[in-house]
């Protein structure tokens, strides 16, 4: 029983340093979607700031939900349920997101959905007309962003097997910091992907973390550490644009070939779980928009028999229309959850077994 | 008083980690300095293997994060890791005064300013200057030479020794 109705539903996403509001027709149409980064006001400091990420979601969020239902035309009573992102992340933005959420699904009486963010990762896939054929159940999922990285077999709603992750840093993680290493400003990523174009790949010889090792885990910390020492025997002060450039080209490269590698052991465990299925690689998160790694994932999908699915970079991001989508995904099903959910800071996908189906709060009188 | 112990191998730096282990308790405050990859979540890796008895005890970065908790035999063990921060404003939100009645781990903990426990033990990681030309490859990775430099833990430092 579809819980929204088919109605539309509003989706809240505010877990890291993006605060976000989308729209989306029962059909998963998007009707209206918007992102404010928070990149501008944490460029100081090298990083997310976390306390000023929680003041910034509470500052932008109500405008931005207003902004979509306007560019929707739709007011709260036209909804079919509300979804937020309620975890993984950082507890501040999770705090004001969920409860901003919760707060319009109790005026409106419509059913909540606590969305979990990597799962919402996982199902952008399935959003209509993103992937011909529609990405049915099972697909592998490589989530590649600042602050996860794994495998993910995605099974079902709510169904997800983790393959194998990172035992220290996140590919991003290590993006960012590599790009600080190098002087270059945030976000690191894009910065050290511009640097690199400019580089010779095979100068530094860098480590590649795992390569060949047995399962999907990932390991980044041991590059990381590579690059530092590298670049200290340069000594203090800025590098030559030259240097630099070749250090960010190796590190990429490092980096891309690692993936590929630990995406090429997923696949083969993926296989084994699900003989016969024609398999599909979705990549998402920010590391995905990274020119290098689409190459070389896309040759191992190639040599792998797989197809490879990688969103626009507006939907690999951080963004509400996985979150309304997700939310989509759910109600369909009949699953809501109670407004007292609390947000969870630590929230694996296999933790996902305990959304319960539920009737939705009744409709307030009109 | 400054001891300074020579870490040639990630063994050895995880032997000298799994002695702090065994010195902590709970209300301790262990900080861990250095740069961009000195080694700081490895030895706070091998800490909290060796205070959970679990070899194989999963610690991730905690840079997205910022504070990872583990149960372990010395009771809760808070990994804080403050890289991300640019000073200790946020460290309220994040249950740093609960934190200090169990053990807390802390990475770049320079953003603790005013902050930083007055008695906490200090493990400064220091990358050994190895005397290779600018082009040698890199293949040492997280196994590289360094040196830490303990301070702090008044009457205390004598047993890591």
């Amino acid at each position: 029983m579809d819980l929204a109705g088919g109605r539309p539903v509003l989706g809240i996403e505010s877990s890291c340093d993006e605060t976000a509001a989308a729209v989306l027709a029962g059909d998963g149409r998007i009707l209206a979607a918007l992102v404010a980064s928070q990149e501008a006001s944490h460029a100081p400091f090298g990083g997310v700031v976390p306390e000023i990420a929680a003041r910034a979601h509470l500052a932008l969020l109500p405008g931005l939900v207003r902004g979509v239902m306007d560019q929707a035309g739709l007011g709260f009573a036209d909804l079919g349920g509300v979804a937020a992102t309620t975890g993984p992340g950082l507890i501040g933005g999770l705090i004001v997101g969920s409860q901003m959420g919760k707060g319009i699904a109790l005026a409106a009486g419509l059913p909540f959905v606590a969305v979990n963010h990597l799962e919402a990762h996982a199902l952008t896939a399935r959003l209509p007309g993103l992937v011909p054929g529609g990405a049915p159940f099972p697909y592998l999922l490589l989530l590649i962003s600042g602050g996860h990285c794994q495998c993910v077999a995605v099974e079902g709603v709510g169904r997800h097997v983790r393959l194998g992750g990172t035992v220290d840093d996140a590919a991003g993680e290590a993006f960012d910091k590599v790009a600080k290493l190098l002087g270059l400003p945030w976000p690191g990523g894009p910065a050290l992907e511009r640097l690199a174009a400019a580089g010779d790949p095979a100068r530094f010889a860098f480590p590649r973390p795992m390569l060949g090792r047995a399962g999907c885990d990932f390991s980044f910390s041991g590059l990381k550490t590579a690059v530092a020492q590298t670049v200290a025997r340069f000594g203090a002060g800025a590098l030559e644009p030259r240097v630099a450039a070749d250090l960010a080209a190796g590190f990429q490269a490092a980096v891309a070939a690692v993936l590929a590698d630990r995406a090429g052991h997923a696949m083969a465990m993926f296989g084994e779980r699900h003989p016969g299925v024609a398999g599909l690689l979705v990549v998402a998160g920010g590391v995905a928009a990274n020119g290098a790694v689409r190459a070389a994932l896309g040759a191992a999908t190639a040599a792998h028999g797989f197809g490879l699915a990688v969103p626009p970079v507006a939907l690999c991001t951080d963004n509400a229309v996985m979150v309304a989508w997700t939310g989509i995904e759910r109600l369909r099903l009949g699953l809501v959850d109670a407004l007292d959910v609390a947000p969870r800071p630590r929230w694996p996908l296999d933790e996902l077994a305990g959304a319960v189906a539920a009737p939705p709060p009744p409709r307030p009188p009109a | 008083m400054i001891l300074s112990r020579a870490l040639p191998t990630l063994a050895v730096t995880e032997a000298l980690a799994a002695a702090v282990a065994r010195a902590a308790r709970p209300g301790d405050s262990i900080l861990l300095e250095g740069p961009l990859g000195a080694g700081k979540t490895a030895f706070a890796r091998a800490f909290l293997r060796a205070a959970a008895a679990d070899p194989t005890l999963e610690v991730p970065s905690p840079s997205f994060t910022l504070v990872q908790s583990y149960a372990t035999g010395l009771g809760l063990v808070h990994h804080f890791d403050l890289w991300r921060l640019d000073g200790p404003a946020a460290l309220a939100e994040l249950g740093w005064d609960d934190a200090l009645t169990d053990i807390v781990l802390v990475e770049w903990p320079d953003r603790l300013g005013p902050l930083r426990p007055a008695d906490a033990l200090s493990i400064a990681l220091v990358p050994t200057d190895a005397p290779i030309a600018v082009d040698t490859p890199v293949t040492a990775g997280g196994d590289a030479a360094r040196t830490a430099l303990l301070s702090g833990w008044p009457g205390r430092l004598g047993a890591l020794a």
